[in-house]
């Protein structure tokens, strides 16, 4: 069971009008795995997420989750999307949201009742947000919206966790608290994470794997093997310096 | 003052203006939420064109309202995506309806008075037949409502989620737009064409402002739309307000709760503000 990949993907196209955005991309991911998704803007990577949702269908090839092909309403899959700001006078509680993840897909009125109110409490303590619980989610900072998004996927206990971009519009500090959130679950409940960044540097302590997507094309490996000057290079099909410093890595380019 | 309250034509004012006050204080709420008021106003204005089409045809003007709300929430529903996109059409075939309204009332023979109800409501004047129609689509909206309530706010909050989630939001956006149809067509009958904001939005508004949970915004929204229709119709017909019409009791009501609301609501500031550091947006991008 260990061996079999949690995700697999063979040959996968996906054509958008005139536009290839992904071509004959072959994938492996295996349970408890956190895979970090990089590269420029238009390469594909969000475009990914939703084949993988059931939200877009592949033109060519095949993607399989725990053994099966997307589908929408697949409740082993958690999915947080690219964060935008929200409107200050919502009349939504925190609470409220995370609860959309467990029964927003339901028919019906739903009656307030206290399992329901446990499950939401559950999950809002596992992702440390227990003292806003109550406040309206208008009135929160950026990084408590992204920790309740994280809890809204989480509250069926998913298999697969798919982030896009939680961490953009985060200071350091609060990229490195959902980072944190992230490992903590990823290694505890053997989720497995793929998590769209802009920036790679506050990942690489904590990721596996580095998937970087550039022009239909992609690598995927150890972020030692696939951030290399060579492999980007080739990726973008234009030299590319990668520059360390400080700790740091640094994409350099010519036209990048 | 108890006494006027036996006269037929208060009590069907009274059964009406509430159901339509009910119906119209949830709706509105999801209006809010979904960022649709425009598409609710849009919807009263091409029901004018309706109503004055029906009164040059001899039809009962709400039938009209009924059959171009409902048909325009499908159109609006399907048509668009993107919500500004949308503006900008729902505003031009808004346009296009309102002169085609006009065209029908200059071709209307008959009493002004019927098409100056139109545009400002006559709720004291609403027949029993009316009042029917009122009860039959007011409960069925709610009953509809109802059944779609949890994954309407869902899509409301986050359309992608909730999409991935397996709600078929496409749909659920049309049918909302029908019940918003519906319920402009019902809420023309108390306040009218033009002032339909002040029943379909204002209490919403307000509720959202001090409550910031759907229930309990939603009770509210619902609690100030009975309270400005009722006292709307108490003020219009007592000997204290002379002889004003209840679209403008219900209107100067409407407003003169928000404002003091609006302008004394705290709005708490985002707490901590998300700095982003421009520093890791220039590595490896």
């Amino acid at each position: 069971m260990k061996n079999e990949p949690i995700i697999s993907v063979k040959d996968l196209c996906f054509v958008l009008g005139e536009r290839k955005i992904l071509h004959d991309m072959n994938l492996e991911i295996n349970q408890g795995e956190f895979i970090g998704i990089l590269g420029p803007n238009g390469a594909g990577k969000s475009t990914l997420l939703k084949l993988f949702l059931g939200l877009l269908k592949p033109t060519k090839g095949s993607i399989e989750l725990l053994g099966k092909s997307p589908r929408r309403g697949n409740s082993l899959i958690g999915y947080a999307p690219q964060h935008r700001v929200l409107e200050t006078d919502l009349a939504l509680r925190a609470c409220d949201v995370v609860g959309f993840g467990l029964d927003g897909n339901k028919w019906g009125f739903g009656f307030p009742n206290k399992k329901r109110k446990e499950l939401i409490y559950k999950v809002l303590d596992d992702v440390d947000a227990l003292h806003f619980a109550e406040a309206p989610v208008g009135h929160l900072s950026g990084g408590e919206q992204q920790r309740l998004l994280i809890a809204q996927a989480l509250i069926t206990n998913p298999k697969i966790l798919l982030l896009d971009e939680p961490l953009s519009n985060l200071d350091i500090h609060h990229a490195q608290e959902i980072i944190h959130l992230l490992v903590k679950l990823c290694k505890e409940r053997q989720v497995t994470v793929m998590l769209v960044a802009h920036d790679v540097n506050p990942l690489l302590p904590v990721i596996d794997r580095v998937l970087f997507m550039a022009n239909g094309q992609s690598a995927m490996g150890t972020p030692n093997k696939v951030l290399t000057s060579e492999i980007l290079s080739k990726l973008y099909n234009t030299p590319i310096q990668i520059v360390k410093a400080l700790d740091r890595i640094f994409v350099v380019g010519a036209e990048i | 003052m108890f006494a006027l309250l036996q006269y037929p034509f208060i009590q069907n004012a009274f059964i009406a203006g509430s159901l339509v006050a009910i119906v119209a204080g949830i709706v509105g709420y999801f209006l809010l939420t979904r960022g649709l008021t425009f598409a609710g106003h849009a919807l009263s204005h091409i029901g004018f064109a309706g109503a004055a089409g029906a009164l040059v045809l001899g039809v009962d003007p709400v039938v009209g309202l009924l059959v171009f709300t409902i048909s325009a929430g499908v159109g609006i529903g399907i048509l668009g995506k993107r919500l500004n996109e949308r503006d900008v059409t729902i505003g031009i075939i808004m346009t296009l309806m309102l002169g085609l309204g006009a065209l029908f009332i200059s071709l209307y023979s008959g009493y002004a008075e019927r098409a100056y109800s139109i545009l400002f409501g006559t709720i004291l004047g609403i027949s029993k037949s009316d009042v029917f129609i009122t009860a039959i689509f007011s409960v069925l909206t709610f009953i509809a409502l109802l059944c779609i309530f949890r994954p309407l706010l869902f899509s409301s909050f986050d359309q992608e989620v909730a999409e991935a989630r397996g709600v078929p939001v496409r749909l659920l956006g049309v049918i909302f737009l029908v019940l918003v149809g519906i319920t402009v067509s019902m809420s023309v009958q108390v306040v009218g064409v033009l002032l339909i904001f002040t029943l379909l939005v204002g209490p919403a508004a307000t509720a959202t402002r001090l409550i910031h949970e759907p229930l309990g915004a939603i009770a509210l929204s619902i609690f100030l739309g009975l309270l400005y229709t009722w006292v709307g119709i108490f003020l219009a017909i007592s000997d204290i307000g002379g002889n004003w019409p209840v679209s403008f009791y219900i209107a100067a009501l409407s407003f003169a709760i928000y404002l003091p609301v609006r302008l004394f609501s705290k709005h708490e500031k985002r707490r901590h503000n998300k700095a982003t550091s421009s520093f890791s947006q220039s590595s490896a991008s």
